[in-house]
């Protein structure tokens, strides 16, 4: 496949990896925002491929771990409604919430369907006007085009029966709130490259120069992966800290002003609640007055904040980079993807389900002779 | 979840920047996907992809440029034999 496989050449990543270990002079620890990313590190091995001293913490871009507990409950609520057709990306199916999940609603007979696209639900909402189409907008910056279009669409074809739970977030606060925690150990960042390819590189810029932070705008393929762990360590080594391109063949600096125009037209930025990290401020989409009818929650009588139940999860810690998931009790043994605590395990871009697919067999604690 | 994967423009219909909708191959695979942020976007550019919306056109120049960067650090490493 044209401009994916020749980023996956085993020689030279081998070969990039020798380059990295003689740039390394002292140990650094580097964060891959994007869970996209930290899936490939351990599919590919990238992670077994770095000098001794080079340690991957994986960050917290994963927007169904993120989502919160309250917002899940929400939709299951929302989704056993008779009147509704629930539509959502497969991830967010089995995602816990206090009492159920959204697989469980559907096993009992609620409509919920998988898409795609938001685009497809509201094809589902035109042909179906009988009934209530709900979408669960969840994602980073990367998804929030594909969401606005869904909106202005719907808007536009006079849609009253399409509606949209929104749990957007944004990744620039959630990297200062990782910078300003006290336990933080991050040193460089790997940034998500499809988040920049729609927002660009400019809002990077004041991080890296008041953190004093590298920042890496990376691909997703081994190569591209190994090239910004190149490029943040040679920043780190040489005491620099500037934002730098090396998935210039996606992102470009000011970004996509369309989809930059059509998120402002349709989303304003809100406070958002994440999933085991608490609020932060400014951190997430919220509809502008001009889309506020397209809100499920007024819609359905949802909206207000709910206390989080304790858990035995430590998504929290895991999603900061705080902690590896073989650190945590529960992992693998009372929380699997099948049954899982959080949503760290639940989806594929999740650093507990990475781990548990990728690396279980090494996992098991070294029995001393 | 911000998984976007690169694909061919095969066709484009629709006249309103916003509508307009292209015929994407994504090796062999071919879907329906929004132009509504690519407004210069034509046929046989390749586009990145995510949840049904093409987001930026893949710059080829730029594609071929991190493989160099790549050989010159192997380059760096291994020192091409001297003549004998």
């Amino acid at each position: 496949m044209k401009f994916v496989t020749e980023y996956r050449d085993a020689e030279a990543a081998r070969r990039t990896a020798a380059a990295l270990a003689r740039l390394t002079t002292r140990p650094w620890t580097i964060m891959e925002v994007c869970g996209g990313q930290t899936h490939a590190i351990l599919k590919f091995g990238v992670d077994q491929l770095l000098p001794p001293g080079i340690t991957l913490i994986h960050g917290p871009g994963c927007p169904v771990c993120v989502t919160p507990v309250e917002l899940i409950d929400k939709a299951t609520e929302v989704a056993a409604r008779p009147e509704v057709i629930f539509c959502s990306f497969g991830d967010m199916l089995r995602v816990p919430g206090t009492r159920v999940d959204l697989f469980s609603v559907k096993a009992s007979g609620g409509d919920v369907r998988i898409v795609y696209s938001p685009l497809d639900a509201v094809t589902i909402a035109r042909d179906t006007p009988e009934r209530e189409v709900v979408f669960f907008a969840v994602g980073f910056e990367t998804t929030a085009p594909a969401n606005a279009m869904a909106l202005y669409q719907a808007r536009r074809l006079g849609l009253a029966n399409f509606s949209v739970l929104v749990a957007h977030v944004l990744v620039p606060p959630a990297m200062e709130a990782i910078l300003r925690a006290p336990d933080n150990r991050v040193q460089g960042f790997l940034a998500a490259g499809h988040v920049c390819t729609v927002m660009g590189t400019t809002e990077y810029e004041p991080i890296a120069r008041r953190y004093r932070v590298p920042i890496v705008v990376t691909g997703f393929e081994p190569l591209d992966i190994l090239q910004g762990i190149h490029a943040c360590v040679r920043q780190l080594e040489e005491g620099r800290a500037e934002v730098e391109n090396r998935y210039a063949r996606s992102v470009r600096r000011e970004g996509n002003r369309q989809a930059q125009s059509l998120i402002r037209q349709v989303f304003r930025v809100v406070p958002r609640r994440w999933r085991g990290v608490g609020e932060i401020p400014a951190s997430g989409l919220g509809l502008t007055e001009a889309y506020a009818a397209f809100d499920a929650e007024a819609r359905f009588g949802v909206a207000g904040s709910r206390p989080e139940a304790p858990s035995e999860c430590i998504s929290g810690e895991i999603l900061r980079g705080v902690k590896k998931p073989m650190e945590c009790p529960a992992f693998g043994t009372r929380c699997t993807p099948e049954h899982p605590l959080g949503a760290t395990m639940v989806s594929s871009e999740g650093a507990c389900a990475a781990y548990y697919r990728y690396r279980r067999a090494t996992a098991a604690p070294v029995q001393s002779s | 979840m911000c998984l976007a994967v690169p694909g061919q423009i095969l066709s484009v219909s629709g006249d309103d920047p916003l509508l307009r909708t292209a015929r994407v191959s994504f090796a062999g695979v071919v879907k329906e996907v929004s132009l509504g942020c690519l407004p210069e976007a034509g046929v046989g550019d390749y586009v990145i992809v995510h949840a049904g919306m093409a987001l930026s056109i893949l710059d080829q120049e730029e594609a071929a440029q991190v493989l160099r960067d790549l050989e010159q650090l192997a380059a760096l490493l291994d020192p091409p034999e001297p003549p004998a």
